[in-house]
């Protein structure tokens, strides 16, 4: 594990280094170190109230950790350090985008509004901050139909074209989610951090969600994705990294995890003298 | 220094009454989350049946003691605003309770207008001066304490105690902490949440109609206006206390009646009001939830 | 009184009697007091009272015969409706628009502008007066208020309890400022606007961080200090007394409507001398105000900034998390209807010819407020309906003069103006409560236009 280096290779897209969040007595977050690759899917597991959505708190700048170093590392070659930046900045800026748990869509805009607003600081440089704009410049106009034609481009992908002009509130559980990914894709960001997108999806959904998050990233977006779904990490992820109380206790590809009888411990909740046990188990079961 | 304590009396006093009247709003926006802008009309609707009551007493039985009078009173305020104030949330604030949320907030401030609009209508838009009920005056050396200044403070003190014994030691008020906490919850466990509701309508009305008439006593007069001044302040010193926070109340009513008093006495009266509120501003910028409310966590 | 659900219950005669009663002892019980008894002063100033049964017993009666009919009547014949109507399936939002409805604003529009000569020609110069001032150019000011206050409020969700403090601040910016360095209307008017956008960007930058019910506290503490200030600073506002002879708006300075001046209107084309002409000249002011507002609104919803703030309404935090600084985007939509707010305040000036401190009372802003959510928040349409419908309502009630016919000669109707304002604003708000037009349009679309149901649209948190 090589989690404390300071060096950083350009295919490392997110590092983060010895992260804490406390709230009061509690250590939501405890000295986590973890890295994210460019062009990778990389999962984030771990038990209810392990402390993952903290970290993408975190990382997306609605917290601010208690203690640690987040570095973002753009194609370009731009470093940033979140920790230090508003909320905004980070995905304004160091265009990281993300999603919540609980979707939060502007649920009485229409799915195409809620698209252009992702646009909005691309759109605020085109209106020369409103002001152009109310003049009526061309450029303006030429912008406002791209914007439109991006939104189609992500409502294609997102199969909602069809509810394009339809009230964000008014679509299934699972068309917001994918809108609610489509909005986040339309910051243009360079990752994109997904909170449990296949919460509450039916399998036929879900299937769909991995064929989008593909897409997604073979179009050169990463991904740092918080999932309960093992068969969605499994599937889709190309490393995964274990939480535990706010511990890191397992990284590394998919199998390597499935392997590691401390992530078996951690998800079956049993004491440590008895992973061996479960090992045993789960090697007299079979492979699954 | 005397005269500094002076003012501490005088700003105790008035506090005590912006704290009964603010407990009322608190209340309210604890179990609903809404901003009961015609409270402090209750509390000037108070003050008129305290009037009202008091004149027909005076004029029926000429030496009646003062203590019966002023208890008298106090019940048949308390009475009336209690019924008032159970019609209005039954009228017009239960219809839109869970809708969008400015509706009853602009019902409540039509509510407030209609109230004194009312009063000047059907009792006429003068002052209304009643000769002083209770004259005696106690002299410490240079500090001068009257009796009333000693009985608005006593009272208060008695009511929070027996307020305070309702809400943390009655099923009554367990019923109300819950529906506070969650609403839907307390009514699957079986609490009656709108007959809760309404009798925090009750018990706020009540505390300001005593409030009404401590006012009306302090001050010896009356009008349909006395709603709208005293019931911003007792509404700020809510918020400045933090809205939600029963002891916040009070302690916020304590304050801005300090507040008040102090700046009358050492900078103007003309701008104690401004002083009041930009207080309440300058609290509010660093402390987004007042002195005593919890700290609000943006669940993300 | 639970809700009656099936209709011509056996025991409905009965509830309904029940339900009177208590109706009618409940309003015994409040009334007693404040209705069966009048106090008042005699001549040597002491309280007295007498007592008023008959005026009481009218109170009782129509509260408890009221409730009867509404349990015994009204409310299970709505429920009927209602439930026909269910069955039948009728969508409540009828879909199709007629011609009226598409035109409506172009209609309006020329409606407006034809208004004050058809009023001259029916009622002549000087009878056109009431109508062109107390029914135009009053309901007009309150339109302009309420669509700025929209922006606030309707689009970007933020609660301003304040609003009345940057019309305070246009009328006495123009005001001290023309009578200080006699510039003209039409050089003070965007100044003022100015002026109130400023002081909305210094009171909202400390408290835009404040969320729902606490901004709604600080900023109608900030009203009130404003309000305050101008009643103590006597040495430039002279206080309560305000400021008289505020300097009248002339046509671009060719005509002017000073009564002595060489250049007087009426003179330059041998009219009759009539202040008609100068309230017809300020009506068609306001308008321009009020177009100016809605263009410049309308633009600007369907500009980013504008999506943004309704954004904000929905959510704040999904906001943030699409990279939009949110205090930005809060300051601009206060500062754009603060400085509306003060155009309009200049425009109040000049029409009044005096400004005090009684003009911008907290009473105000409940009323902007009010319109602008009986309107349905965002709406234009609903809010100019819902600015005519209460300001005109009770404009029309000082023209009641047959009352006093009815009621005798010491009834004056213009007593129970506000009376009646609050408890219509109750009442719409009973039956209405996302206002008169509850759904949005859309800004952009796809396909085809289609409007946004209320259910669907949030409050803001503010
Ligand atoms: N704002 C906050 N204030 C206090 N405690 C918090 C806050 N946010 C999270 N926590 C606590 O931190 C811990 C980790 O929470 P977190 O939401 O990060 O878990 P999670 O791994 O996302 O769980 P889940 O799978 O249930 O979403 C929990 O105990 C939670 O109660
Ligand atoms: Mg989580």
């Amino acid at each position: 594990m090589a989690s404390g280096t300071t060096t950083m290779s350009n295919d490392t897209i997110l590092k983060v280094e010895h992260l804490s969040m406390r709230f009061g007595g509690l250590m939501a977050i405890n000295d986590l170190s973890l890295e994210a690759k460019r062009g990778e899917i990389t999962a984030l597991i771990g038990p209810n109230g392990a402390g993952k959505t903290t970290v993408f708190n975190c990382i997306t700048g609605f917290y601010k950790p208690t203690m640690g170093m987040i570095t973002l590392n753009q194609k370009s070659g731009k470093q940033f350090l979140l920790e230090r930046l508003a909320d905004f900045e980070i995905t304004k800026h160091a265009k990281v985008a993300r999603t919540f748990q609980n979707i939060r869509l502007f649920s009485g805009l229409t799915v195409l509004e809620n698209l252009l607003v992702a646009q909005h600081n691309k759109l605020m440089k085109a209106s020369g901050y409103t002001i152009l704009g109310l003049l009526g410049v061309g450029s303006y106009k030429r912008e406002a139909a791209a914007a439109i034609e991006k939104a189609r481009y992500w409502l294609e992908k997102a199969d909602l074209i069809d509810r394009a002009d339809d009230p964000a509130g008014d679509l299934s559980y699972g068309a917001q989610r994918r809108l609610e990914i489509a909005r986040a894709m339309c910051t243009e960001p360079e990752l994109l951090c997904l909170d449990e997108p296949a919460a509450g999806l039916n399998p036929k959904e879900s299937l769909a969600l991995n064929t989008l998050l593909r897409g997604i990233r073979d179009e050169g977006t990463s991904l740092l994705l918080i999932e309960h779904d093992m068969s969605v990490v499994m599937e889709i992820s190309d490393h995964v990294v274990v939480l535990e109380y706010g511990q890191k206790i397992s990284d590394g590809t998919p199998d390597h995890v499935k392997n590691d009888p401390k992530v078996i411990a951690a998800y079956l909740g049993v004491e440590d003298d008895e992973v061996e046990e479960v090992i045993s188990e789960e090697l007299e079961g079979g492979a699954r | 220094m005397e005269y500094f304590i002076q003012q501490l009396l005088n700003g105790l006093t008035l506090g005590s009454i912006y704290g009964l009247v603010a407990i009322g709003y608190t209340m309210v926006y604890g179990i609903i989350g809404m901003i009961n802008f015609a409270h402090g009309d209750i509390f000037m609707l108070g003050g008129f049946a305290a009037l009202i009551v008091f004149l027909i007493l005076t004029s029926f039985f000429a030496g009646i003691p003062v203590a019966l009078a002023l208890l008298l009173m106090l019940i048949i305020a308390m009475l009336v605003t209690s019924l008032w104030n159970w019609t209005i949330e039954r009228v017009a604030y239960r219809p839109l309770r869970g809708s969008f949320r400015l509706a009853p907030l602009i019902t409540a401030i039509g509510m407030s207008i209609a109230l004194s609009n009312f009063i000047q209508v059907t009792q006429g838009p003068r002052n209304k001066p009643v000769p002083p009920l209770i004259n005696d005056v106690y002299h410490f050396g240079d500090i001068t304490f009257s009796l009333k200044q000693l009985v608005i403070v006593i009272v208060t003190a008695v009511l929070l105690a027996v307020f305070w014994y309702i809400v943390h030691r009655t099923p009554l008020g367990r019923a109300q902490r819950a529906t506070e906490q969650d609403r839907k919850m307390a009514a699957l466990l079986g609490v009656d949440v709108d007959r809760t509701i309404s009798i925090t309508f009750v018990m706020g009305a009540a505390l300001a109609a005593v409030a009404g008439t401590m006012y009306l006593m302090y001050y010896g007069v009356a009008s349909f206006t006395d709603g709208f001044t005293p019931g911003v302040k007792a509404f700020t010193a809510a918020v400045l206390g933090g809205i939600g926070s029963l002891p916040g109340a009070v302690l916020g009513g304590l304050l801005i009646g300090l507040i008040e008093s102090l700046w009358s006495a050492y900078f103007s009266i003309a701008y104690k009001d401004v002083a009041t509120f930009a207080i309440l501003a300058f609290v509010l910028i660093f402390k987004p939830t007042g002195i005593l409310g919890r700290p609000e966590v943006e669940k993300v | 009184m639970t809700e009656q659900n099936f209709p011509a219950t056996p025991g409905l005669m009965a509830k309904a009697l029940k339900e009177g009663i208590f109706a009618g002892v409940l309003a015994l019980g409040m009334f007693l007091l404040y209705v069966g008894i009048k106090t008042d002063q005699n001549i040597n100033n002491e309280l007295i009272w007498y007592p008023r049964w008959g005026l009481l017993a009218i109170f009782v009666l129509v509260a408890g015969i009221g409730r009867f009919l509404i349990v015994g009547f009204v409310a299970p014949h709505i429920n009927q409706r209602r439930l026909a109507k269910a069955k039948a399936g009728i969508p409540e939002v009828s879909e199709d628009k007629g011609f009226f409805r598409k035109h409506f604003l172009k209609i309006a529009l020329v409606a407006l502008v034809l208004y004050p000569p058809v009023v001259m020609s029916i009622y002549g110069t000087q009878g056109s007066l009431k109508f062109v001032d107390n029914f135009g150019i009053q309901i007009l000011i309150y339109v302009m208020l309420a669509w700025g206050l929209n922006v606030v409020v309707g689009l970007a969700g933020l609660l301003d309890l304040g609003y009345v403090a940057f019309y305070a601040v246009g009328a006495y910016s123009y005001a001290l400022l023309s009578d200080l360095f006699g510039l003209s209307f039409w050089v003070l008017l965007p100044i003022a606007g100015i002026l109130a956008a400023f002081w909305g960007i210094i009171l909202g930058f400390p408290v835009l961080r404040l969320r729902g019910d606490y901004l709604a506290i600080v900023t109608l503490a900030f009203g009130e200090i404003i309000r305050l200030v101008l009643i103590n600073w006597t040495d430039v506002t002279h206080g309560t007394a305000g400021i008289s002879g505020v300097a009248k708006a002339s046509i671009f300075g060719i005509w002017s409507f000073d009564v002595g001046a060489s250049n007087n209107f009426a003179k330059s084309f041998g009219l009759p001398m009539s202040s008609a002409y100068y309230k017809i000249f300020l009506f068609y002011v306001i308008l321009a105000l009020c177009m100016l507002t809605a263009y410049v609104t309308l633009r600007l919803r369907r500009m980013p900034i504008g999506r943004a703030w309704e954004a904000l309404r929905e959510d704040e935090i999904a906001c943030r998390s699409l990279g939009i600084n949110t205090v930005m985007t809060k300051l601009t939509a206060f500062a754009i209807g603060a400085m509306f707010g003060g155009f309009a305040g200049s425009f109040f000036a000049a029409r009044q010819g005096f400004v005090s401190p009684e003009s911008f009372v907290f009473l105000e802003s409940a009323v902007i407020l009010a319109i602008v959510v009986l309107g349905g928040m965002g709406s234009l349409t609903g809010i100019a309906i819902a600015a005519i419908a209460m300001v005109g309502g009770t404009e029309l009630l000082r023209e009641m003069e047959f009352l006093k016919l009815i009621f005798g000669p010491d009834f004056t109707p213009e007593l129970y103006r506000m009376l009646l304002f609050g408890l219509a604003m109750i009442a719409v708000m009973l039956f209405k409560p996302r206002g008169f037009v509850g759904s949005r349009e859309p800004t952009a679309f796809l396909k085809e236009r289609k409007a946004v149901s209320g259910s669907f649209t949030k409050e803001g948190h503010g």
